[in-house]
């Protein structure tokens, strides 16, 4: 899923600016499960919103609504009787969920009230932990399934660099090293030749470094 | 027991207060209250295990949102006594209202939101 953190609340002020009809809109998807931007989350920064503005003695008005996914063109539009009552959309969707609004939305202003970071599991309720970089070209068939981008901090293709030290990569040492893991993995599962194949200069045009990326799928299409 | 405690104090009852949400204390400050604070069983004592522990660390998080807003952290609080302790309840929630008292009314009564 694609985890996120909610801005601080001095920060959203601040872009709020002098708006202070406000339409805070949640997306059931990832926002909600990495407990950043569901309709509790909603609620409560709705509720900060309110209370911040009532003890500063301002007029406002806040709405909370929650859509199903902020990727979606459909839902977006179901809100656009509720959108003209309010001088800003405040987001709490991912980035790509702010644009597809602000999009819609056009020329109003739309807030992203979330920090976007990366796409990640949940280890344990309450905690995330990064796994892939939507590198456009997946190789984890050839690192035991542990992905050397998104989890090396180098991105080494082959690895490890020097600083794996204990299990652990030399920029902290709560973090694993993502080639111990990978050499750990082939080696019990007894793939140890594929460690012996070295990786070659990996071509990133079909990852972020090719440009924006779009897919069509004609068979899709209606 | 026949213990007296500040008649200011409002009582809402909760199964346990692992049902205590953020947003239950955040409606509450909403609705103009002026402190709010949970009590819990003794911690290791909940019958559903953590929910006491879950509470406290919720009313962590409204501490930071509240100094954040403006409000201060201090308006809410979390105290932990077993249901036989009837001195202990009236303890805190003397010790509530003063703390209160001292810090004066919720600014956030100074308006209501228009709405729309
Ligand atoms: S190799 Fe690429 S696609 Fe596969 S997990 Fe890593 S970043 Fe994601
Ligand atoms: S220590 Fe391991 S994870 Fe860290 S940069 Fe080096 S190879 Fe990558």
């Amino acid at each position: 899923m694609i985890v996120g953190n909610r801005k601080e609340f001095g920060e959203i002020l601040e872009k709020l600016g002098t708006a202070r009809r406000v339409l805070v809109l949640g997306c059931n998807e990832c926002v909600t499960v990495c407990g950043v931007g569901g309709e509790r989350e909603v609620g409560v920064l709705a509720s900060e919103l309110r209370l911040y503005w009532q003890k500063e003695g301002q007029d406002f008005a806040v709405k909370e609504h929650t859509l199903e996914r902020q990727c979606d063109y459909e839902y977006i539009d179901a809100i656009r009787p509720l959108t003209g009552e309010y001088d800003v959309i405040l987001s709490m969707a991912c980035g790509a969920g702010v644009q597809y609004v602000a999009e819609a939305y056009k020329p109003r202003l739309v807030i992203p009230a979330v920090n976007t970071t990366f796409l990640g599991v949940t280890l344990e309720q309450g905690v995330w932990s990064e796994r892939c970089q939507g590198c456009g070209s997946c190789i984890v068939d050839m690192t035991g399934g542990v992905c050397p981008i998104a989890r090396c901090a180098k991105s080494l293709l082959n690895g490890p660099c020097g600083g794996s030290s204990g299990g652990k990569c030399e920029i902290d040492r709560d973090t694993d090293c993502a080639w111990q893991l990978i050499v750990d993995r082939l080696t019990e599962s007894g793939q140890m030749e594929r460690y012996e194949e070295i990786q070659p200069v990996k071509d990133w045009r079909t990852g972020r470094d090719g440009g924006p990326r779009k897919r069509v799928r004609e068979d899709l299409k209606l | 027991m026949r213990l007296n405690y500040p008649s200011n104090v409002k009582v809402v009852k909760v199964p346990c207060t692992g049902r205590v949400d953020m947003l239950l204390i955040l409606k509450a400050f909403e609705s103009g209250v002026d402190g709010v604070y949970v009590a819990g069983c003794m911690e290791g004592e909940c019958h559903y295990l953590r929910g006491n522990l879950r509470a406290r660390r919720r009313v962590e998080q409204v501490k930071k949102l509240l100094d954040e807003v403006g409000l201060g952290g201090e308006r809410v609080e979390m105290f932990n006594m077993s249901a036989s302790q009837g001195q202990r309840f009236a303890q805190f929630a003397r010790e509530m209202t003063e703390r209160i008292r001292s810090l004066g009314p919720s600014p956030a009564k100074k308006n209501k939101e228009v709405l729309p």
